[in-house]
């Protein structure tokens, strides 16, 4: 086809990406909470020099008392107060041999932002988020000059949904909209692309109508900058209905998205591994590009923990992998640089799942 | 793994992956303002719950996609689209189907697409406006992930002629695919279905466009799909909706063979082709096809024919809707017209109530509304509907002191749609249709003033100033009816009236109301077909907002109607009568003696045995009068239309018993069989008895004028009378029955009971009734009294194909349009004495329920119509009656081929 389509931002790496794609099943990295949590960290941690007086030290007339407000976890905002703490993160996934590392910017949205009344601190989070992971990378990459390494800049789904109403007296209302979505994705893709994010995913996805929102707010961005990056999409199956929490089936999901051409549809979050592999193989089968899973370790326990062993999740990863499901696969809640470790162990020996031949081209 | 074929991949809470194998995707469209009036009204009164269920009952019929519009000049469409879509999201059920966001309006479109999370489908986009705005409007399509209908539409206009459609679609494709990067198999190209048969020679052709254009747009065009408006190609046959559905299937039959693979039809009310009857399908095909110059005139011929059915759901007998809550019940008891609780129920929802006129105004209107619009979207039937209304009019009366009482104490009135003042007209008799009709309109909330039958018009209209009428509705059944509302519609002019006027019943059609009615009178005149349309016909004629563009279409509709009239050089030339005599029928008579009666003169048959007449019955009308269409038995297991059928034969088998174990009815008699001689067009009555007297009476005939082969006589009813000068001796009978003395008694018990369905019921097995007794009397008489056929033996079903020797025309009918021979008639069997039937100055008969006309014995006389005449016969029919010719011009109005002076 002789559609003309944007230069990507940075074609070489991208080819790389694709090649290594073709070749192997990658490995994408796991929690990033879960590990933040071993570190116990207080409200103190949290706010650094720069927010240590109640206020942004930067911005103290844009935001008088609003920084006054809690900013315990708010886990992003680490990202300028603690880096080292991300930055060891993101080289403990990379040493467990991730080949994909994912921003710590889950919540840096205006929307999620605005529960510390910090959401000016949007697209510096994102950027920030950005330059660390690929920072990284590039660490890594330096020491396993082999095994190209990449960062994924994450738009998270914010705390809002489009297409539910918060009220049930009126299934009609909505506390957010396509447009305010839009342009807090906007300004978060703006921080993610100059930070030097290698890819964009928007992930966790429990409304696709927001995730529609992101979507569009990229490729303004791209149309904008007149480049783009290669796009990741990943929706989750929020309970054993085997639906997303806007009540879509896997298959319709992937239908709602893939106007995106993105380089890979997946799902994460909600479920253990084992429940999500009928949701998975659902993708394999109608999805013309890659396909992703990175589970939690199995559902929460009692006390909201994660009781899946790096072995267990490992096996069940493994046996999609021989099913030809998948071609990136990585952890979500409660996994560990252990639980990574095991599963790039477990598919390193597996072919990717085969692409549709026109995958690439599409995607391109 | 291979490549998966393109394939459209739309997606609601659930995916609708287009595969060929699924044919052909329905699109469900009463979710549109701009083509439903109901609809259109629950989103201007924000009845958005209402909008709903419409909504829901689509996804339950089947729609695939449900395509939503909201564009209409007075609604807040980008509001009104988003409130509804973001509704209908709530409801698991509606939003497992993609949504097809429908509007002329980019804006409107850009805001459902703001409220859909799965992939939905834009209609339309197209070159209309030029490239720059077809390409943005595409990419933007493309990034809010979703599908797009593009019209076969340019900066030249609409694309008519397949070599347009197609060379459009194909600079459209290219445009999108090559430029734009729009997936191929997300276009869906609308290269425009038109309307065919509508007179002018240049349309006749676009069914045919399409279906040419819709085979090379696929084979030339890859992965792409067609879609296509279905209801505009019947247009020209709106009110006969089993004509315009046979339409439906025939052109999809062909469009699909083509490769058309998306639709908005109401799929489930369309016929399989090879269910429809061979001749209207050969004629049909004709017309879609455009394979015979003349297959309009021949269509248009035989249309009337197939009368209107629908079909229904089979309702629960399940008990378990008594453990719902009271409004619940309300509805339900509505929705299926059970009336035993209506009482008990609509206490205790008074006592739950504020004001007991939130009874009505909540769940009762609710349920009708409901019943309304399952009506009106043809998936509920006359007599359900009639049952529905019962079940309200209880509840009403039940409510109705409360309401008095509550309205005395704070001057606060319910609201409603408006108010109607109905009558049938001056000298006619007949309001089954009427009294449906005023049933139906109540359902929908609007005011009733049923002035009841034989009403003048200085009374219809004196009542509708009185009462502050909104319109006034006439109805009549026989053909002098036609005259006397035109003169009403003159009345309504000279007297400064502005109210629409609606026109309705058996014998009134869009032509006579355009050519006849609507000329005189300056404000909305309207033609309703049936009871079905009289709901939207009165709630477009009522609302400020829709009247205009409801009027102006109407009015074009009958302007054409007038001009086509004006212009009949296509329509058959008439021969003079001097051929059409020379071509009579010739009754043989040199070898042929007519049979002598074995009981000459008049015979009074008084309280006849209802029982006796039972057998007779032809059931098929009965079922035509709910409007169920489809002939008896096979109706009672048609797949539409059967399980009313049944239900409906159930309940009137079950008053039928009352009627006949009761007595309710009695059913009296008379006939006559005199002597007879045909002079010229005429016959000659005389007295058996006083031979060679002079004639009791003579009959007057008339002949049709058809240029038929030399072989095919033009037949007039006195070529079945030996004449005069062939010296047989040749005999002639009349008769006059009815089966409706007594009737008003119990009409009148069950109007106090609230029960129009038992009410229309009785009056509709009397009519059969007096059918039936038609048959058993003309039966009695070819076996004994004339005696001419004593052996004949043939069963109920060969009598109803009238497979008898000689005939019974009624005078007012086919074969004999006058109207006032009923006087020669009912004068010779002093039928009000005999029969204590009377007849009106327009010569209906009183009871209703009654049958008249004229015995013929020859075993060669047949039914016939007889068609149009010219001024040369009218002329000499009125010389022989003794009247002027316009006396003659206007008993005989239905015939004239020509425009009086």
């Amino acid at each position: 086809m002789s559609v003309h389509r944007l230069p990507w931002r940075d074609p070489a790496r991208v080819a790389t990406l694709e090649d290594a794609l073709a070749r192997r099943i990658l490995v994408i990295d796991g929690a990033m909470g879960t590990m933040i949590q071993g570190w116990e960290l207080g409200e103190a941690d949290y706010r650094g020099s720069r927010f240590a007086d109640g206020c942004d030290a930067t911005h103290a007339h844009a935001h008088g008392q609003g920084c006054a407000h809690d900013l315990k976890g708010n886990n992003d905002l680490l990202l300028l107060t603690r880096p080292d703490i991300i930055a060891a993160v993101h080289t403990a996934y990379l040493e467990a041999g991730a080949d994909l590392i994912e921003t710590n910017t889950f919540n840096a949205t205006s929307i999620s932002q605005a529960d510390y009344h910090l959401e000016h601190l949007v697209y510096e989070l994102n950027r920030e988020g950005a330059r660390l992971a690929r920072a990284c990378c590039d660490a890594a990459e330096a020491k396993t000059p082999h095994q190209p390494r990449f960062a994924i800049g994450v738009l998270g789904p914010t705390s809002r949904t489009a297409s539910i109403s918060p009220d049930v007296n009126d299934p009609g209302f909505r506390n957010t909209s396509f447009d305010a979505l839009r342009a807090t994705y906007r300004e978060a893709t703006e921080g993610l692309i100059d930070g030097g994010a290698d890819t964009l995913m928007v992930e966790t996805i429990f409304d696709t109508l927001n995730a529609k929102a992101a979507l569009f707010a990229i490729e303004e961005v791209f149309d904008a900058r007149g480049q783009r990056l290669p796009i990741m999409i990943s929706g989750t199956i929020t309970d054993r209905s085997g639906r997303t929490l806007s009540g879509q089936t896997a298959e319709a999901f992937h239908a709602s998205l893939a106007h995106a051409r993105p380089l890979s549809v997946g799902l994460n979050c909600a479920l253990g591994a084992k429940d999500l592999r009928e949701h998975v193989e659902t993708l394999a089968r109608v999805a013309a590009c890659a396909v992703s899973a990175h589970p939690n370790a199995g559902l929460p326990n009692a006390f909201g923990g994660y009781d899946e062993t790096p072995g267990e999740m490992a096996a069940t990863l493994a046996e999609f992998a021989e099913a030809g499901l998948l071609n990136l696969v990585g952890g979500c809640c409660g996994t560990t640089p252990a639980h990574i470790a095991a599963i790039a162990a477990a598919v390193s020996g597996c072919r990717p799942r085969a692409l549709p031949a026109s995958a690439f081209e599409r995607a391109a | 793994m291979s490549t998966p074929p393109r394939r459209m991949r739309l997606s609601g809470l659930e995916p609708l992956v287009v595969t060929p194998e699924l044919n052909f995707i329905n699109v469900g469209e009463r979710t549109n303002v701009t083509g439903s009036a109901q609809f259109r009204k629950m989103i201007k009164e924000e009845r958005y719950e209402d909008a709903i269920e419409v909504a829901r009952q689509q996804v339950e019929n089947g729609a695939q996609i449900l395509d939503v519009n909201m564009d209409e000049g007075l609604i807040d469409s980008e509001k009104a689209m988003a409130r509804f879509l973001n509704l209908i999201a709530s409801e698991p059920d509606i939003a497992r189907i993609p949504v097809m966001v429908d509007s002329s309006k980019w804006s409107v479109i850009e805001a459902g697409l703001k409220c859909l999370q799965g992939k939905g489908v834009v209609n339309s986009i197209s070159l209309k406006e030029g490239e720059a705005a077809f390409v943005e409007h595409a990419r933007k399509v493309l990034r809010y992930g979703a599908a797009a209908v593009v019209m076969a539409f340019d900066e030249q206009g609409q694309a008519d002629t397949c070599a347009r459609k197609v060379e459009i679609c194909a600079r459209a494709y290219r445009i999108l695919v090559d430029e734009v990067g729009f997936p191929p198999e997300d276009i869906i190209f609308d290269p425009n279905i038109f309307a065919i048969a509508t007179g002018i020679e240049e349309h006749d052709n676009y069914a045919v466009d399409f279906i040419e254009a819709t085979r090379i747009i696929k084979a030339t065009l890859p992965h792409c799909h067609v879609s296509g408006g279905v209801s505009n190609v019947s247009f020209a046959f709106r009110g006969n909706e089993p004509v315009r559905a046979a339409i439906h299937s025939v052109f999809l039959l062909h469009a699909i063979a083509a490769g058309m693979d998306f639709g908005i039809v109401n799929a489930g009310a369309l016929p399989i082709v090879d269910d429809l009857d061979a001749e209207l399908r050969e004629h049909v095909e004709d017309i879609v096809l455009n394979r015979r110059p003349d297959a309009t005139e021949r269509l248009l011929a035989i249309a009337d024919r197939y009368r209107a059915g629908r079909e229904s759901a089979p309702d629960t007998r399940d008990e378990a809707w008594r453990a719902l809550p009271v409004s619940k019940r309300l509805a339900h008891a509505l929705v299926h017209g059970i009336d035993a609780f209506v009482d008990d129920d609509t206490e205790e929802a008074r006592l739950e109530a504020v004001r007991p006129l939130d009874v009505i105004e909540g769940p009762l209107m609710d349920g009708m509304n409901v019943v309304g619009d399952l009506f009106g979207a043809g998936k509920m039937f006359l007599p359900q509907v009639v049952k529905s209304a019962r079940v309200m009019k209880k509840a009403v009366a039940w409510l109705l002191p409360y309401i008095e009482a509550e309205k005395a104490r704070t001057g606060d009135a319910g609201k409603s749609n408006g108010k109607i003042v109905m009558a049938t007209v001056k000298g006619d008799v007949h309001d089954i249709g009427k009294n449906i009709v005023g049933v139906v309109l109540r359902c929908n909330n609007f005011d009733v003033v049923d002035l009841g039958v034989m009403v003048p018009a200085q009374k219809i209209l004196d009542v509708a100033r009185e009462e502050k009428a909104d319109m006034i509705g006439l109805s009549g059944l026989i053909t002098p009816s036609l005259d006397e509302m035109s003169h009403v519609a003159r009345e309504m002019q000279r007297q400064d009236f502005h109210v629409p006027l609606l026109i309705g019943g058996a014998t009134t059609s869009r032509a006579h109301t355009a050519l006849r009615i609507e000329p005189h009178y300056k404000a909305p005149t309207v033609w309703v077909k049936d009871a079905s349309r009289a709901v939207g016909v009165a709630q477009s004629l009522i609302s400020k907002d829709l009247v205009e563009a409801f009027m102006a279409k109407i009015r074009a509709e009958y302007a054409e109607i007038r001009e086509r009239h004006r212009d009949r050089s296509g329509a058959k030339k008439l021969v003079s009568l001097d051929k059409a005599r020379a071509q009579r029928f010739d009754g043989g008579w040199t070898d042929y003696i007519p049979p002598v009666p074995r009981r000459p003169g008049l015979c009074v048959l008084d309280d006849v045995a209802l029982s006796e007449l039972v057998p007779f019955i032809d059931w098929t009308p009965f079922f035509n009068a709910w409007e169920l269409a489809g002939r008896f038995p096979a109706i009672l297991d048609d797949a539409i239309v059967g399980v009313q059928a049944s239900e409906l034969y159930r309940d009137a088998r079950a008053m039928l018993e009352r009627i006949v174990a009761e007595r309710w009815l009695r059913a009296s008699g008379v006939f006559g069989l005199w002597r007879a001689a045909a002079v010229g067009d005429d016959v000659e009555v005389r007295d058996p008895a006083a031979n060679g007297a002079a004639p009791l009476a003579t009959l007057h005939f008339l002949r049709q004028q058809v240029d038929k082969p030399i072989e095919r006589p033009d037949f007039c009813l006195a070529d079945f009378i030996a004449p005069a000068a062939s010296g047989r001796e040749d005999w002639i009978g009349a008769f006059a029955v009815t089966a409706g003395i007594g009737i008003d008694a119990h009409v009148a018990r069950f109007e106090r009971e609230h029960d129009d369905y038992s009410s229309i019921m009785l009056k509709a097995l009397a009519d059969r009734l007096a059918e039936a007794f038609a048959e058993y009397l003309h039966r009695r008489v070819r076996r004994e009294y004339w005696g001419y056929a004593p052996d004949e033996a043939l069963d109920n079903e060969a009598l109803i194909d009238e497979k008898y020797l000689g005939i019974r025309p009624a005078p007012g009918y086919p074969a004999c349009p006058d109207h006032t021979e009923k006087g020669t008639l009912f004068r010779l069997l002093d039928a009000t004495a005999n029969a204590g039937i009377s007849i009106t100055e327009s010569f209906a008969m009183l009871p209703t329920a009654a049958v008249s006309g004229w015995y013929f014995s020859h075993p060669r006389s047949q039914y016939f119509v007889l068609g149009r005449v010219t001024r040369e016969q009218v002329a000499d029919y009125a010389k022989r009656k003794g009247w002027s010719l316009a006396e003659a011009e206007r008993w005989l109005a239905p015939n004239l081929d020509y425009d009086p002076e």
